[in-house]
């Protein structure tokens, strides 16, 4: 820089001002893709976040599958088959906090402060956010389905079984980031978002069928386990991923997903247009 | 202090048309709880030119302009931007401001194209348009060479020069400014100001919080002074100098044992109170008219009280306070 650069600057910045015309307001479709390129970028620019979704999953996997799979299923291999499913939906529903997080971080930093004083179409911050989430969830799907396939996973519903458990997984996690993007709205910091998340999600993924059947618990366990939503979403995955298909689970995932877009939809979108 | 924010608010509206304020409030209130951080706020801001609003930290300036900005809304009391109502047709006061400060932020974590990459596409822009205007933009406020760094790597300066730019990548016709400077190094700051004065004679209307007299008194062409929630006073630089004495009188004695002497001389030739300061040589006084200031000096030698120092200086934001407020004077001297 040189001495006269605030001069120079002065003059500068009067020509881009001068030529700051006004374009005709962005479509919702193209502010929500503009959004959408953001969160990818943000993945891009802070790969920590993919630590989690990606180094996680494969040490509970590995840990689960060698440590436990001998005392739970008489082998690992053996074990596989029933784990595989399992921690995929685990993997999954716990980076769904993540939602909560970025949404929480935006506001804390004075982001979505920014973004709410343009003239653009608000709900497209969310749907914008959903890509990056889909991308999320995808990847960490397929590192599961991958490793499980390396240590010898062979699922009896092939193609098809994957891909339709995966897609319902999907459906489960969109509805349930509904939540917290309630929660990311309502809670101070990004620290406390952790927190009521790790309190929220670690009962709800231990406290299912992921690891082992529900059978093998105290009474009262065994029918806390059996109602818990993730269990659920379990025995639809498995059944898909097994070849033989559970039409009841599946539909009460489905009809689960229902009820948590239509109560927390509303309710996130009032809060978000009315966040003062 | 009711006489001079009369006296003030008196020119204000003599010599305004009423279809001139880019902003005209009446008792805006927002309330938290039970904290009134905005307690009936009357602004009338000219269109054009630098507009101040001077206060201490937790004065109620940033919840202000979150009311102007359509960020927050008011508890009572009515807003109108550039003519709008900021409730009723937040929609369209935002798509004629814009802001920046400690508030509305850029995204840290991407970089400096991407952020104004990402501000274009949302004002609607083409990706094509939208990458030449974040290069031109860059490149106004000397930032071609970060355009590729994080923004959470950037100096202060540089931080802010970025902050403003994504609020012009569309010319607003008001633009909210919170603290612009605040925690910057004179260098960078006097950058800012240069970029505040281009953004005024390319037609737009700002709107400035600061802490700094200093800075009000370089930029601002009126200065609202808001305490405690309430406009205080309200007045060009020099109406409110003017309010509270020209400045400051501060003098150092050579020899300690003198001082009294010194302000008892100082006190009866300008007729205002003198401090006696922490350092036992030196005082500290307002003074009404500096054309006495001279004399008062002669004085103090022809009583044999030698100085080693004396200067006259506008009034700090905390002497405009003292003179202003009475509740700041009251504390100090129960403590």
């Amino acid at each position: 820089m040189t001495v006269d650069a605030g001069t120079r600057m002065d003059t500068k910045v009067a020509a881009a001002l001068g030529s700051g015309a006004r374009p005709a307001a962005a479509t919702p479709l193209s502010s929500s893709l503009t959004f959408g390129w953001r969160a990818l970028l943000k993945i891009k620019h802070v790969p920590e976040q993919l630590f989690d979704v990606t180094m996680f999953p494969i040490m509970f996997t590995l840990m689960f599958t060698y440590i436990f799979g001998g005392a739970i299923a008489g082998s690992p291999k053996e074990y596989l088959p029933y784990l595989a499913p399992g921690i995929l939906v685990q993997t999954v529903v716990m980076i769904t906090m993540y939602t909560a997080m970025t949404i929480n971080n935006d506001i804390e930093k004075g982001v979505f402060d920014r973004i709410r004083s343009l003239p653009v179409w608000r709900p497209s911050l969310l749907v914008g956010s959903l890509l990056g989430d889909t991308l999320r969830y995808t990847m960490a799907s397929s590192i599961i389905i991958v490793l499980t396939l390396v240590m010898g996973y062979r699922p009896a519903g092939g193609v098809v079984g994957v891909v339709s458990a995966i897609a319902l997984l999907l459906v489960f996690c969109f509805s349930l980031s509904w939540i917290w993007t309630l929660l990311g709205f309502k809670l101070r910091t990004p620290n406390a978002v952790m927190g009521v998340s790790m309190m929220v999600l670690f009962p709800l993924t231990f406290l299912s069928n992921v690891f082992v059947a529900p059978e093998t618990m105290p009474d009262v366990l065994e029918s806390i386990v059996k109602v818990n939503p993730v269990t659920i979403l379990v025995d639809a995955a498995r059944s898909l991923m097994d070849g033989d298909p559970d039409g009841g689970a599946i539909t009460t995932v489905l009809i689960m997903s229902a009820v948590l877009v239509a109560v927390f939809g509303p309710l996130t979108m009032r809060v978000f247009a009315n966040r003062t | 202090m009711t006489r001079i924010a009369v006296f003030l608010k008196g020119i204000s509206c003599g010599s305004m048309g009423p279809m001139s304020y880019a902003i005209e409030t009446h008792d805006l209130v927002r309330i938290f709880g039970d904290n009134r951080a905005v307690d009936g706020v009357d602004l009338r801001v000219p269109s054009g030119g630098v507009y101040g609003v001077l206060g201490p930290n937790g004065a109620g300036k940033t919840t202000t302009i979150r009311m102007l900005a359509t960020l927050l809304k008011p508890t009572s009391g009515t807003a109108l931007v550039l003519g709008h109502d900021v409730v009723a047709e937040a929609g369209v006061v935002r798509s004629k401001v814009a802001m920046t400060g400690q508030f509305a932020s850029l995204d840290e974590d991407l970089t400096g194209t991407e952020n104004l990459v990402m501000l274009a596409r949302l004002y609607g822009f083409s990706w094509g348009q939208a990458r030449q205007r974040s290069a031109e933009l860059l490149d106004a406020f000397d930032l071609t060479d970060a355009a590729d760094r994080q923004v959470k790597k950037y100096s202060g300066g540089m931080r802010r020069r970025i902050d403003i730019a994504g609020s012009i990548v569309v010319r607003p016709d008001l633009m909210f400014l919170d603290e612009p400077t605040t925690g910057l190094d004179p260098r960078s700051r006097n950058q800012v100001w240069d970029i505040v004065r281009a953004l005024v004679s390319a037609g737009t209307t700002v709107l400035l919080t600061t802490q700094y007299l200093d800075e009000a008194d370089q930029l601002a062409d009126r200065i609202a002074v808001i305490d405690r929630g309430r406009v205080i006073a309200e007045g060009t630089s020099g109406e409110l100098k003017a309010s509270v004495g020209s400045g400051a009188l501060h003098v150092r004695v050579a020899d300690a044992a003198q001082r009294d002497e010194a302000v008892r001389v100082l006190e009866s030739t300008l007729g205002t109170e003198a401090v006696r300061e922490g350092d036992p040589c030196a005082i500290s006084m307002r003074v009404e008219d500096p054309v006495g200031v001279p004399a008062a000096l002669a004085r103090l030698r022809d009583h044999g009280v030698a100085t080693t120092e004396f200067s006259l200086g506008q009034p700090s934001l905390d002497e405009v306070f003292l003179a202003l407020t009475g509740e700041a004077v009251h504390e100090e001297v129960n403590a």
